[in-house]
């Protein structure tokens, strides 16, 4: 459950964080020059990273008496969600499917 | 645009014509039966309004029954259309439409509600649960399934029946080739019945999860639990893909945007990758819950414990993760090149592997047991062979490069026919006539229940089994005709003579139901078949409260082992409490109604007209989110007068086996 | 259901219906990773079909989605706060919070709605192309989800008004909080993968 601290600190840190997030990658995507592949990689993360802060430090995902449930459901939803988005950019650009 | 008001009845078509006076007939019927015998009060309080999961089970399957028939005739109109060649009893887009609601109504409207009845009825029963965890939900998912099922049967005869195929491909469904509104049916209807079973999903795993008695593990579950479980989880991943498919093309048809067009960027591949993500483990949705029924029949009337529990389990959570990654085979030919191909041809090839071992679980659970051959098992027992017939065929189609030869023909059709009906009708048939006396106190009648298996599996076997052939032969699916100089016609007659047999089984079926309400004996036991799990445990009916003092659970089994220990009907009246029940309530209908309506002006691009009624489903919510009913108490004297009623008769009653 | 309060937990905690509610509704939010998934996926094959239309680095405007991006970060975080002090039982900067919470929540959909109407002005609307097609039904879809939270929420203040906290507004509120959070997630991605994408490319 939450620590009973007075003060919202993991609030205020996890918010911090988003922030300096957001600014990296505009920084990455259009300031840096790198080829778009590794900007694609690394702002990618960081959109991972920056998800990952919400879940655990805003949402809680972990607490309570069905808190490995909730992990197990967040993690298949984002296997789902892989297969969507990967396996329909594979399966419709590639082969005969792209011409 | 406005609503055309003198196309919308489809005219012309004497079929049609008679549909729609049978149609009116049997509306105003009903609404003089109900008003004559003053039931309109007791219609709405017994049935509309209620929460309880046992009668929204018999809702859903009475839906089934209904939707069967529909789904039924068409399949016969085709068989007619096809049974000599170059007939001319349906023209081509009377054809068209005839298979596309055939295929829409029998996996949805038919599969679906049978399915989602039983489990209705008999999970929460088997967990040792009230009722599931949140019962108005459930309502709404069965209204608005309803509202959609009635949606798009209406179809045929107000406005034009879709008529792209039940997979509804683009570009063909598009506005450019289907101007008409027959496919807004499809896409509006499809999209209202996929919310309520999306929250079905939701429903039923946190009812398995949190719900059940206590000492019941996961571990502990009844089989039909587990894939009832492992199947609303492929419903919360599946359905959501469906519905935004469904959005895109209602978009594309409504809205002029090119998600699917040829024009404009848009990518009519997309619709099929979209809808093949969500279908094929829409198949699996169908059939894990029917594998779960076979477990239970089979294990009670072989009188053993399911063989191989544990691998039961470990197969049907690989079934389900595989069913995500094995999309492609539906679109080979599509040709998204070798690596693609290879790769779906392996994943669909491995889901042999689980199916095997569930196969041979329910071989080994037979062998050495003392069958009994209930209707029920007859069902089981010809599922096996059949089903097989079906997953072999599917390993041969799972080859890509083999595909190509195989691919829409009536190869591909008598193959899926070959999954499915004994893979989920069978199973239906199986859990009806298991569960009949758990739902209404009676049993089907076991004569005309083996007239009704034989008739089914052989008429079954005489209409698909040539579709093999001709299909080999290069007979096309979707044809409403071919020429005399093919050769095809002697198999279509077959065919076309076997779907009277299975028509003729289906009939005695409903004549079963007919025979089994007027008199079949009422004093049947709460436990008539001597079975395994804890919905045996209580009255038949069940009592609205499900049980007096929730169970405990010890071991797989649990009610087998509690009758072997003799400590079942001990109920010690010192143990009863007050039972807290939720209320009923009319708002999942009133939801159903405003949601058919919005739903129909969509249909037929009345977009202001739709607005309207959309601020309709709002006030639903904000009424839903201001409403603190919290339900109510049974009080413990009640409880004790209703256990007595079905408790003192035990000794009169009859057990049917053992 | 009623019995069984547990009062060690916090509020939305503390009986048996609340914790079936929560964990259903987090599997709701394992559906909504789906349903975004799959828009996401249609983005990701139509994104670059413009049939000659507009380009995403022609429309995007680096100064306006980045103001979306905070205001919607910043009223994750206030939300955030709004539940923090519900579980300190301190219902008045549990209301204020959650009404920034709102003002934020509109002041970006003030913002998105003038961004949509730059563009149709534009001539990019989601008749135009399939890339604009996919980018409107994805942040589209986005922005109905806030319209939607905004109006629940205005419901949820008006029984938190008349009820106070009770182990049943206390859920309420648990669950919207959950519900704004995951709609910011989901921005994260449009932010990354629409926006940021379009004008990199």
């Amino acid at each position: 459950m939450e620590h009973k601290s007075k003060y919202p600190v993991s609030h205020v840190v996890g918010f911090l964080f988003s922030l300096i997030l957001t600014f990296v990658a505009v920084f990455v995507a259009l300031k840096m020059n790198v080829s778009y592949t590794i900007v694609m990689w690394i702002i990618g993360s960081l959109a991972i990273i920056q998800a990952g802060l919400q879940l655990f430090m805003f949402m809680h995902v972990t607490e309570g008496e069905d808190g490995k449930t909730n992990v197990i459901n967040m993690a298949y939803a984002v296997f789902v969600a892989i297969v969507i988005v990967a396996g329909s950019i594979w399966v419709l650009t590639s082969g005969h499917a792209a011409h | 645009m406005g609503i055309k008001w003198n196309e919308m009845l489809v005219g012309g078509d004497p079929l049609l014509v008679g549909s729609q006076i049978a149609i009116v007939l049997t509306v105003v019927a009903i609404v003089v039966g109900l008003t004559y015998f003053k039931k309109w009060g007791w219609l709405w309080r017994e049935w509309l309004t209620t929460v309880d999961h046992k009668k929204i089970g018999i809702m859903y399957i009475l839906s089934g029954v209904l939707m069967f028939f529909r789904g039924g005739m068409d399949g016969l109109l085709m068989k007619a259309q096809t049974a000599r060649p170059e007939m001319s009893f349906l023209d081509a887009q009377h054809y068209n439409e005839i298979f596309t609601t055939h295929g829409v109504i029998m996996i949805l409207f038919m599969a679906m509600p049978f399915l989602i009845g039983l489990m209705n009825v008999v999970v929460p029963l088997q967990i040792g649960a009230r009722d599931v965890a949140f019962p108005q939900l459930n309502a709404l998912s069965f209204w608005l399934f309803f509202s959609g099922a009635m949606l798009f049967n209406i179809s045929f005869v107000v406005g034009g029946s879709p008529d792209a195929g039940w997979t509804s491909y683009f570009p063909l469904a598009g506005k450019e080739f289907s101007p008409g509104i027959g496919n807004n049916y499809y896409a509006i209807a499809l999209q209202i019945a996929g919310l309520g079973t999306l929250m079905t999903g939701i429903n039923f795993i946190v009812t398995i999860l949190k719900m059940r008695a206590p000492g019941m593990t996961l571990m502990k579950m009844p089989m039909f639990t587990w894939t009832t479980l492992i199947t609303s989880i492929i419903i919360v991943a599946a359905f959501p893909i469906f519905t935004v498919a469904l959005a895109l093309m209602t978009f594309d048809r409504l809205y002029g945007t090119h998600f699917f067009t040829l024009s404009s960027g848009g990518s009519d591949m997309l619709w099929a990758n979209l809808f093949w993500l969500w279908g094929h483990p829409e198949v699996y949705i169908v059939i894990l819950p029917a594998f779960g029924i076979f477990s239970e029949v089979i294990a009670t009337f072989s009188r053993k414990t399911l063989y191989g529990y544990t691998s039961m389990v470990i197969s049907i959570v690989g079934i389900a993760f595989l069913s995500m990654i094995v999309w492609v085979h539906h679109f080979y030919t599509m040709d998204a090149g070798p690596a693609v191909n290879s790769f779906f041809s392996i994943t669909t090839m491995l889901i042999a592997v689980p199916t095997g071992v569930k196969i041979f679980n329910w071989l080994f659970t037979m062998r050495k047991g003392r069958i009994q051959f209930t209707t029920a098992m007859l069902w089981a027992l010809a599922f096996v062979p059949n089903f097989v017939i079906g997953g072999v065929t599917g390993v041969m189609l799972a080859m890509a490069a083999a595909d190509f030869q195989y691919h829409n023909t009536l190869f591909l059709v008598a193959h899926f026919h070959y999954v499915l009906i004994p893979g989920v009708v069978f199973a239906v048939f199986a859990g009806l006539y298991y569960w009949w006396p758990k739902m209404f106190g009676f049993m089907l009648n076991e004569k005309l229940g083996k007239y009704h298996f034989w008739l089914f599996t052989i008429g079954f076997n005489v209409t698909f089994m040539p579709m093999f052939f001709l299909g080999l032969k290069g007979a096309v699916r979707r044809a409403y005709t071919y020429s005399a100089e093919s050769g095809f016609a002697p198999l279509f007659l077959v065919s076309a003579i076997g779907s009277i047999i299975l028509a003729i089984g289906f009939a005695v079926f409903c004549y079963n139901i007919y025979w089994s309400f007027r008199y079949a004996k009422r004093n049947v036991s709460h436990d008539p078949w001597d079975a395994r799990t804890l919905e045996w445990m209580t009255a038949s009916p069940v009592q609205f409260y499900n049980f007096a003092v929730v169970p405990e659970v010890k071991q797989l089994d649990a009610f087998w082992h509690m009758k072997k220990r003799g400590e079942t009907l001990t109920l010690k009246e010192s143990d009863i409490k007050k039972i807290h029940m939720p209320s009923n309530s009319g708002l999942p209908f009133y939801m159903a109604v405003v949601f058919g309506i919005t739903g129909f002006f969509l249909v037929f691009e009345a977009h202001i007209a739709a607005a309207v009624a959309a601020i309709g489903i709002v006030v639903g919510l904000i009424i839903r989110s201001f409403d603190y009913n919290d339900g109510y108490y049974v009080s413990v004297d009640e409880i004790k007068q209703t256990e007595r009623t079905w408790r003192n008769v035990e000794g009169g009653t009859e057990n049917h086996v053992g | 259901m009623s019995a069984n309060v547990n009062h060690s937990l916090p509020l939305e905690y503390q009986t048996e219906q609340n914790r079936l509610n929560i964990l259903g509704f987090w599997i709701f939010l394992g559906a909504e990773i789906v349903l975004f998934a799959t828009l996401f996926a249609v983005y990701g094959v139509l994104g670059h079909r413009y049939a000659g239309g507009p380009t995403p680095s022609d429309i995007f405007k680096l100064n306006d989605v980045l103001i979306e991006t905070l205001l919607l970060l910043t009223s994750s975080f206030t939300c955030g706060l709004a539940v923090f002090f519900m579980r300190q039982r301190n219902m008045k900067q549990l209301l204020v919070w959650f009404v920034i919470t709102l003002l934020l929540g509109a002041g970006f959909l003030f913002m998105e709605i003038r961004e949509f109407i730059h563009y149709v002005h534009e001539g990019a609307t989601m008749q135009t192309s399939a890339f604009l097609s996919s980018f409107f039904v994805l942040l589209g879809t986005h922005g109905a989800h806030v319209t939607f939270g905004i109006i629940w929420a205005v419901m949820l203040i008006i029984q938190l008004l008349q009820r106070g906290l009770t182990p049943v507004t206390a859920r309420k509120m648990f669950i919207i909080s959950l519900y704004w959070h995951f709609l910011d997630v989901v921005w994260i991605f449009i932010f990354t993968f629409v926006y940021l994408k379009g004008m990199v490319g």
